[in-house]
């Protein structure tokens, strides 16, 4: 068989409008999933009781059960339970928020418990409230240890995307479904998914490796 | 008047007594050396000081506030009262400078210029002016307690509390922080030391206690004591230590 690149110059537009949806939902969701995470990781690090039990339950409900569930149940069973209608592309950045805060939540807390504890012993002595420990002393240290685990996260919620073709969101792997559907070109449409994707998550590594590089790891 | 005042307290690890209903009265001025076996409480007693511990029973009353009076109060103790660490515990993702300074900028409220020409006198003090601008990991360990002591002076501290302040340094840099230390002494600093430095306790120390499974056994002056001690187990201790 013989690889036609005429079929990928013709899917282009429609696979990089694709691919622009995927960045799209990757990079809100992600920042959506960022603040949820660093609330309950520092719930569960440094909360109360009642503050420890809900972030758990949270994590614990989102990491043991798949993100497609998770979607499909707030795309079609949340208007039927709660009247709360939302549009696929809501759906899906609910679903990245929510399902990378869980994961993102544990990376959090790891990294904030791992900081020796006579820093934080340092800060309290000097007269400090413990909020300001956290934001101007932790936080700081804890912060340069979440990158590697963070970009591992991020790499996988932006391929976490591709799940998203079940509700209908017309992100790059809908597109290169769509595509394929219609001139069975199979073998030149997946690699060019697959080769759009590498680039996506090629270059987040890349950021991810700069922004390593440029910290003082402590 | 006494700076710190415990009276009867008592410290509980679970099951463990740590602190067994001790009394103890510290007047401004005094440098008081406490010394003993370990396990013997006196790192936990120096840190009910500041409140890093919760004591169990009693009370501890430090420049007339109770450890017991709430978070806000005891916020306020420990800004009277600064805290010198084993393993120093400067903020890695700081510089010299912006440790001591830190104090000063987030708990006295200090623009950041006043702060920094604050770190810069007092970083002066404990010899280090040249180092401001690095960070805690190119120290030395003498050099990372010296700047360590800086920033607890920063806050302008009434007293100041030590925890071992040497014992994590080779023999040969200990005589710079010793140093440090009997200057700010000699200023009329109060201090309240846990070490095994007797030559510090006999030359710079007012005051020699001696603790021993949670008790103050005791008390005294240090040349006395240290020269001849009625009591056997501190005369123990001391064969062990020299």
């Amino acid at each position: 068989m013989e690889f036609d690149w005429s079929v990928i110059e013709d899917a282009l537009p429609a696979l990089l409008g694709g691919a622009r949806l995927t960045i799209l939902i990757t990079v809100v969701g992600l920042a959506g999933g960022l603040v949820v995470g660093f609330l309950a990781g520092l719930m569960r690090a440094y909360g109360n009781t009642i503050l420890n039990a809900i972030a758990f339950a949270y994590i614990e409900l989102i990491r043991g059960t798949p993100i497609v569930v998770q979607v499909m149940f707030i795309y079609f069973a949340l208007p039927m339970l709660a009247d709360i209608r939302v549009n696929p592309m809501t759906a899906a950045i609910t679903a990245i928020v929510v399902n990378a805060g869980a994961y993102i939540a544990e990376i959090v807390r790891g990294s904030f418990l791992s900081v020796h504890k006579g820093l934080k012993e340092a800060g309290l002595a000097l007269g400090l409230p413990m909020w300001k420990v956290l934001v101007y002393i932790i936080g700081p240290v804890a912060f340069r240890r979440m990158i590697p685990p963070l970009g591992n996260q991020f790499i996988v919620s932006l391929k976490d995307t591709s799940l998203f073709i079940v509700i209908g969101v017309g992100e790059l792997t809908r597109q290169g479904q769509e595509i394929m559907a219609a001139n069975f070109r199979a073998v030149e449409i997946w690699t060019a998914v697959a080769i759009l994707y590498l680039i996506m998550t090629g270059t987040l590594t890349l950021i991810l490796r700069v922004t390593e590089r440029r910290m003082r790891m402590l | 008047m006494s700076i710190v005042e415990f009276r009867k307290v008592t410290k509980t690890f679970g099951e463990v007594v740590v602190l067994r209903e001790v009394d103890l009265s510290i007047n401004a001025g005094e440098v008081v050396v406490l010394i003993g076996p370990s396990g013997s409480g006196k790192s936990t007693l120096l840190r009910c000081i500041n409140a890093l511990e919760e004591i169990n029973g009693g009370d501890l009353v430090v420049d007339d506030i109770s450890v017991l009076s709430g978070r806000s109060q005891v916020r306020v103790i420990r800004q009277e009262a600064g805290m010198v660490f084993q393993q120093f515990n400067l903020f890695p993702q700081m510089t010299a400078l912006e440790n001591v300074a830190f104090g000063p900028r987030r708990v006295r409220g200090l623009s950041k210029a006043e702060a920094t020409e604050q770190a810069k006198a007092l970083l002066q003090k404990v010899g280090l002016a040249d180092r401001g601008h690095h960070y805690p990991s190119e120290l030395s360990g003498g050099q990372q307690q010296r700047v360590a002591i800086a920033r607890a002076l920063a806050v302008k501290p009434k007293l100041m509390l030590f925890d071992e302040p040497t014992s994590a340094l080779d023999p040969e840099l200990r005589h710079e922080v010793l140093r440090v230390m009997q200057a700010l002494a000699e200023e009329g600093m109060t201090m309240i030391v846990v070490t095994h430095e007797m030559a510090f306790a006999r030359q710079v120390g007012t005051r020699l206690i001696f603790m021993e499974d949670g008790k103050i056994s005791v008390d005294g002056d240090p040349a006395t004591l240290l020269k001849n001690s009625e009591n056997p187990r501190l005369r123990e201790f001391l064969q062990h230590v020299h």
